[in-house]
């Protein structure tokens, strides 16, 4: 039930982030889900692509630094207080979230969002036990 | 003014008599009582008898600081423990610095050749010296304290650091002489400003400044930001400390060695060979009284020339050029001696470092600064913003740590730095100090 995600290493200068979209662009990646976390030095882009294995093959060729992080892929209810009970089944289960962010696609009626825990399967069993949808990666891929 | 006129003025044949003595007699020592030496010396196939000239000096065996490293601590001394009296190392080396040993009378001969450079640069009696060199295993604050001592002057102890008390100090106690790094002093001038002080106000007169290189251009700034003459002073621990070289105030042109004691010899760093009179290369010394740990043609890897012409001060010791580089890879950074090969060592030690990095060197508001850039590969890489920041935060706290020097550690995106015929190019100098 995990997703498989691609991060980037990408300094703090003009042009790095468009140089990373043209490359997967020109290879005819589509980038599903994407965010960027950013300290004043450097970058850290994160994207769920359809094409995994060619994002990362024409990132490295290209010199980027590329790792694949397993993340997770919730179900979200589009209506208020979704996604706070969401947290708070992670919460009372004792899981840190390291990053999260929202996935552009919506799957139905509800919202996907994109987690990053500190212990992946503990946080997919517990929020599947509370009944909430955790998405296959396969699926996302394509959506 | 003179602090020992007979030796200083000592006319040329004299001296040059005298030198022949005491490098006689001092191979005969280091031959007799230090292994390396002798070892040396029969392998270059020369015994202490042989040298019967100075230009002899040539036929004799370089000495290296990688031989100080490899006979660490004490296998160069030459006096037995019972007879060393202080222990002195080389500042900021990761694993094994360079030591040095004191007998009382090298203490001796230091505190004059000090007293005698103080002398040389304008202080005298009744001076209050503060001196801003770091106390301790750096030879430049006692080196500098016992001269100032010796002269008769009044020193204040007051080390480096906090420097808001530093010029609260030197206005109160109406300090007239000022000792530290070039760039400390502009950085004094800078934070004196902060604090409403102007140096016009002050009772400084002289300032004698050394441990790092510096340009005549900073020697202007310095002396209109400080108001004081601004001396040039050599020295590195090897050979003894601060007081190996210093500029006369008279000529302010070139820094006097003290012959009578050291022997200088400037050659082509490639062939070891003497250049031509007056020519650039790398300043050779042969410590001709030192007991402790003396050094037979030590590479300083200081480049500079030797001139003999008559010096208006009337002292007779030839005078080498300021310092204009180095022979060696080393960067003088706040005055702490590194290696680019010791951040790479650390960078090894890091688990997960690939050595690709780069150093720039700058001066920002008179302060040298060192930016190492490591390049992130897949090892190093996280998705996680506060992994990659612990990254570069422990790389400054271990060169912190080990080598003394405070950088900054940016992280940079794989071939990014430049690599040249295999060999990458590690350090970017931006310091305009020649």
């Amino acid at each position: 039930m995990k997703v498989e995600q691609i991060s980037v290493f990408i300094e703090n200068k003009s042009g790095r982030l468009a140089e990373v979209t043209r490359l997967l662009g020109d290879a005819g990646v589509n980038i599903r889900a994407l965010s960027l976390a950013d300290t004043s030095d450097f970058g850290i882009l994160r994207l769920i692509v359809n094409d995994r294995e060619k994002a990362k093959t024409v990132l490295k060729e290209n010199g980027f630094t590329v790792s694949k992080t397993e993340v997770v892929a919730v179900e979200v209810p589009d209506r208020p207080g979704g996604l706070s009970q969401i947290l708070q089944t992670l919460d009372s289960n004792s899981i840190n979230v390291e990053y999260m962010y929202a996935f552009v696609e919506r799957c139905g009626e509800n919202a996907v969002i994109i987690f990053r825990f500190d212990e992946t399967d503990k946080a997919i069993q517990a929020l599947q036990d509370k009944g909430f949808t955790v998405l296959a990666g396969e699926r996302l891929y394509s959506m | 003014m003179f602090f020992n006129e007979e030796f200083e003025t000592l006319p040329r044949p004299a001296l040059e008599a005298l030198q022949l003595k005491r490098l006689q007699t001092v191979l005969e020592r280091v031959y007799a009582s230090v292994p390396f030496y002798k070892a040396s010396f029969d392998r270059a196939g020369i015994k202490p008898a042989d040298v019967a000239s100075l230009a002899d000096l040539q036929r004799l065996p370089f000495t290296t600081k990688q031989d100080m490293r490899d006979a660490y601590p004490y296998g160069l001394f030459a006096a037995p423990m019972e007879d060393i009296v202080r222990i002195h190392a080389s500042s900021g080396t990761t694993g094994k610095p360079t030591v040095v040993g004191y007998t009382q009378r090298d203490i001796e001969t230091w505190t004059d050749l000090m007293a005698r450079s103080l002398a040389a640069a304008g202080v005298h009696r009744g001076d209050i010296i503060h001196n801003a060199y770091g106390y301790g295993l750096f030879t430049g604050g006692l080196g500098a304290h016992y001269g100032a001592e010796r002269l008769g002057a009044s020193v204040i102890p007051i080390s480096g650091g906090n420097t808001k008390r530093q010029i609260m100090i030197m206005k109160d106690f109406g300090s007239t002489v000022l000792t530290c790094t070039p760039s400390y002093s502009l950085f004094m001038a800078e934070a004196a400003r902060e604090e409403g002080v102007d140096f016009r106000n002050l009772k400084l007169r002289v300032g004698i400044f050394g441990a790092e290189p510096w340009s005549e251009a900073m020697r202007g700034e310095i002396e209109e930001k400080l108001n004081l003459a601004a001396i040039d002073i050599y020295g590195l621990s090897e050979i003894m400390g601060p007081g190996v070289a210093i500029e006369c105030i008279e000529a302010k042109h070139g820094l006097h060695i003290w012959e009578d004691h050291f022997l200088p010899e400037i050659i082509d760093p490639e062939t070891g060979m003497w250049v031509a009179p007056g020519e650039k290369g790398e300043l050779v010394i042969t410590t001709i009284t030192k007991q402790g740990i003396p050094l037979i043609r030590y590479r300083t890897r200081d480049i500079t020339s030797l001139s003999y012409e008559p010096c208006p001060c009337g002292r007779t010791h030839a005078r080498i050029a300021r310092m204009s580089g180095r022979s060696d890879d080393m960067l003088i950074i706040r005055g702490v001696n590194v290696f680019p090969s010791q951040i790479e060592a650390i960078l090894v030690g890091i688990e997960g470092v690939e050595p690709h990095y780069l150093l720039i060197v700058d001066r920002k508001d008179n302060l040298d600064t060192l930016e190492v850039q490591v390049e992130v590969d897949e090892r190093l890489f996280s998705d996680e913003v506060k992994v990659l920041q612990g990254l570069a935060k422990r790389i400054e706290k271990e060169i912190k740590d080990m080598l003394g020097v405070t950088c900054t550690a940016k992280l940079v995106e794989p071939r990014t730095i430049a690599r040249s015929e295999g060999k990458a190019k590690r350090v970017i100098d931006n310091r305009q100090l020649v």
